[in-house]
């Protein structure tokens, strides 16, 4: 009966078959693109939609999820553009050079593209895929994945942001990529953006996702990053959804000798929220450094996958997440560090840590680490519990009320992420997100 | 004089469970240094938990009133915004905290509830620098997670600063020897005797005479089986070191 299995078409698995051969013609790119999303499609339709038995989705069973495909977000008007100019007030102190991607599609109308500096090109995924450039031959290739969703997103990709920095470029002030939903119907958006930086160049790239609360629109977003050899790329991805929202992403990251990334996410909002990190350190002597902080109430759901692969010798990578939740949210880690054959010297570290703040609220860990070669030093914990109560009492007995006091000890939980961050404006912006969402939720 | 502690019948358990408090009366006047020394398992820790509102903790009769308002009624915070500090027999550590952000919150916390003004920044450093000078507290300690990585004296050292800056009506000092060294003990001491006042009061409760060499009780208590069985001046205290507590032990029994 096993293999007959996917005979048994969802509901949304096959309104997604409908949707793609109705749309397919309209998207953009030549006919290798084409080909590309059919191949896509393909590995999609062969495992169909994820689902508990498939390992890496065990907790966020998709399958059960989805019930339809609702249809692509229609290109934004005037209207909505004003609108996505004021997202993401969380980073709105910072200083940065801001994309908007709204409703799926690049917004170069309200995007900062004036006097970009030397080295630094920006253009549109569309305008890519279309237009033959080299860059998109690098869609799809940064790190290979049969993953569904990701699979999903490059047989849908709409449009994203393409950024290319040469070699020892650097930039002046922070990217800041802005995804926002502005319209509160129930609708789909597929970005793919791809950054591509040459040997030594460094830059910090926020990026940020929001959208309105009520609807049950979906995101399916997906970013391929090229560090090149020497480069420094400092990111932070912020999810802060409308509270229906199902947000998908995939980091795909490839990291050359020397190079020094470091990737914290930020998770605050969306009903469902499925981050995807998948990094591969490909040369020597690369320092790396993949981070997050979920901040969840009510019923959300915020789901970590990430997988690291040493493949060359000498580098050192840590893995630092928190999560803090309340109600009946479900945080779920699954890390994975894995060294290949050949990649002696390595130093991994993985450390995933959730604090409960209600009976109700669930925490799932699952850190692996799978070593081929055998002069490494690896390691992984992970902890769930509550706030302290010896430690509570303590604290009050000095004078400071309980709400300050599980306030003082959850932000000090989460600043050993937060406080490793190395823009000074991106941690201020976090600590304040830290005690809004604290403040909220009362 | 009015007191400024009075314990009156005071029966209390561990919730759930074991009586601990077992009828006890005492009165604190202020500007009197008491000492409370008794057996293990007296209750002597139970006695500073359950005045200062520590969660576990059922009090089952009697009643205890602090500068004219019924302790029991108030939350721990409440408790320490009225004038009450408890020296921990074994201070916590909290990790991400610094020892100067939390002195400024607790300070503020508490001067909030009273409706006082809060104090600067700047204000709060100096003071605590002051404090910090007289007990052999560096700059680098305060800027540390609180008693993350401190020995156990240097953690004593801190109780001491938070009280210093609290300048708390009521100290009760549970066993501040234990795990000190004698110029640790020294030191912490100094900084008590520092605050005695015609207006503090200060409740030591020790197993051992030691304690009492360097903070001078007006009044010695001897606690057994949740009660005070015999109440002496500070020659008590040499007494209890020749003695011991069995004769007390049979009066409470």
């Amino acid at each position: 009966m096993a293999a007959d299995v996917r005979l048994m078409k969802t509901a949304a698995e096959l309104a997604l078959a409908d949707a793609f051969a109705s749309v397919k013609s309209t998207l953009p790119g030549g006919a290798d693109v084409a080909a590309q999303r059919e191949a896509a499609f393909e590995t999609f339709a062969e495992a169909g939609l994820p689902h508990r038995r498939v390992e890496s989705w065990r907790y966020t069973d998709l399958r059960a999820l989805l019930r339809e495909a609702p249809p692509l977000a229609p290109a934004p008007g005037t209207e909505a553009l004003a609108r996505a100019v004021a997202a993401c007030p969380m980073l709105a102190g910072i200083d940065a050079r801001r994309l908007y991607v709204v409703n799926g599609t690049f917004a170069p109308d309200i995007s900062d593209l004036a006097n970009l500096e030397p080295g630094l090109s920006v253009a549109s995924l569309a305008q890519v895929l279309g237009s033959g450039s080299p860059l998109a031959a690098q869609i799809g290739k940064t790190v290979p994945s049969t993953d569904a969703a990701l699979a999903l997103n490059t047989a849908f990709m709409g449009d994203g942001v393409v950024i290319s920095l040469a070699e020892g470029a650097s930039l002046s002030r922070p990217l800041h990529l802005v995804f926002v939903t502005t319209e509160a119907g129930v609708t789909a958006t597929f970005t793919r953006s791809l950054l591509v930086m040459g040997k030594g160049a460094s830059a910090l790239v926020l990026e940020s996702h929001e959208g309105p609360a009520g609807a049950a629109y979906q995101v399916n977003t997906a970013l391929e990053a090229v560090v090149g050899e020497g480069a420094n790329l400092e990111r932070l991805k912020i999810t802060a959804e409308g509270d229906e929202a199902l947000h998908i992403s995939t980091l795909l990251a490839q990291v050359e000798a020397g190079a020094k990334f470091a990737n914290a996410n930020f998770t605050v909002g969306g009903a469902t929220i499925r981050n995807q990190l998948l990094v591969q350190l490909a040369g020597e002597n690369i320092d790396a450094s993949l981070s997050g902080v979920s901040l969840i109430a009510d019923k959300q759901h915020a789901d970590t996958m990430l997988t690291v692969e040493h493949i060359a010798p000498n580098c050192q990578s840590r893995e630092q997440f928190r999560a803090v939740l309340d109600g009946y949210a479900q945080d779920i880690f699954q890390g994975r560090i894995s060294v290949r054959p050949g990649a002696q010297k390595t130093d991994a570290r993985m450390m995933s840590r959730a604090l409960l703040l209600s009976d109700t609220a669930e925490s799932d860990n699952k850190p692996e680490l799978e070593i081929f070669a055998d002069d490494v030093q690896c390691g992984h914990g992970c902890t769930t519990g509550s706030l302290d109560q010896q430690l509570k009492f303590y604290m009050m007995a000095r004078g400071i009320p309980e709400k300050e006091v599980e306030a003082l000890l959850i932000q000090a939980f989460v600043g050993e992420v937060i406080d490793a961050i190395g823009h000074e404006g991106v941690r201020v912006a976090l600590a304040d997100a830290t005690r809004n969402w604290l403040i909220e939720r009362k | 004089m009015t007191p400024l502690l009075e314990i009156r019948d005071l029966h209390a358990e561990i919730a759930g469970g074991r009586k601990i408090i077992n009828g006890m009366n005492l009165t604190i006047n202020p500007g009197e240094v008491h000492a409370i020394m008794g057996p293990n398992g007296a209750g002597k820790s139970t006695l500073s938990y359950v005045l200062s509102g520590k969660p576990g903790y059922e009090v089952t009769g009697g009643e205890v009133i602090f500068r004219g308002v019924n302790l029991l009624e108030l939350s721990p915070d409440e408790r320490a915004a009225q004038g009450l500090f408890l020296c921990f027999q074994y201070p916590l550590e909290i990790p991400g905290v610094s020892n100067m952000a939390f002195l400024h919150t607790a300070a503020n916390s508490q001067r909030k509830q009273r409706g006082e003004p809060e104090l600067t920044s700047p204000e709060l450093v100096r003071k605590v620098r002051e404090l910090g000078k007289k007990l052999g507290i560096d700059t680098d300690m305060l800027k540390r997670p609180v008693n993350v990585g401190f020995s156990g004296g240097e953690k004593k050292r801190n109780e001491t600063l938070q009280m210093m800056l609290l300048e708390p009506y009521l100290s009760i000092l549970d066993e501040a020897d234990s795990g000190l060294d004698i110029d640790a003990l020294k030191v912490v001491s100094n900084g008590v005797n520092l605050m005695r006042s015609p207006e503090r009061s200060m409740l030591v409760i020790t197993h051992y005479q030691r304690l009492l060499d360097y903070i001078v009780p007006d009044v010695v208590h001897v606690f057994a089986a949740g009660r005070i069985v015999h109440t002496g001046g500070k020659e008590l205290a040499l007494e209890l070191e020749a003695t011991g507590y069995a004769q007390y032990q049979n009066e409470a029994a």
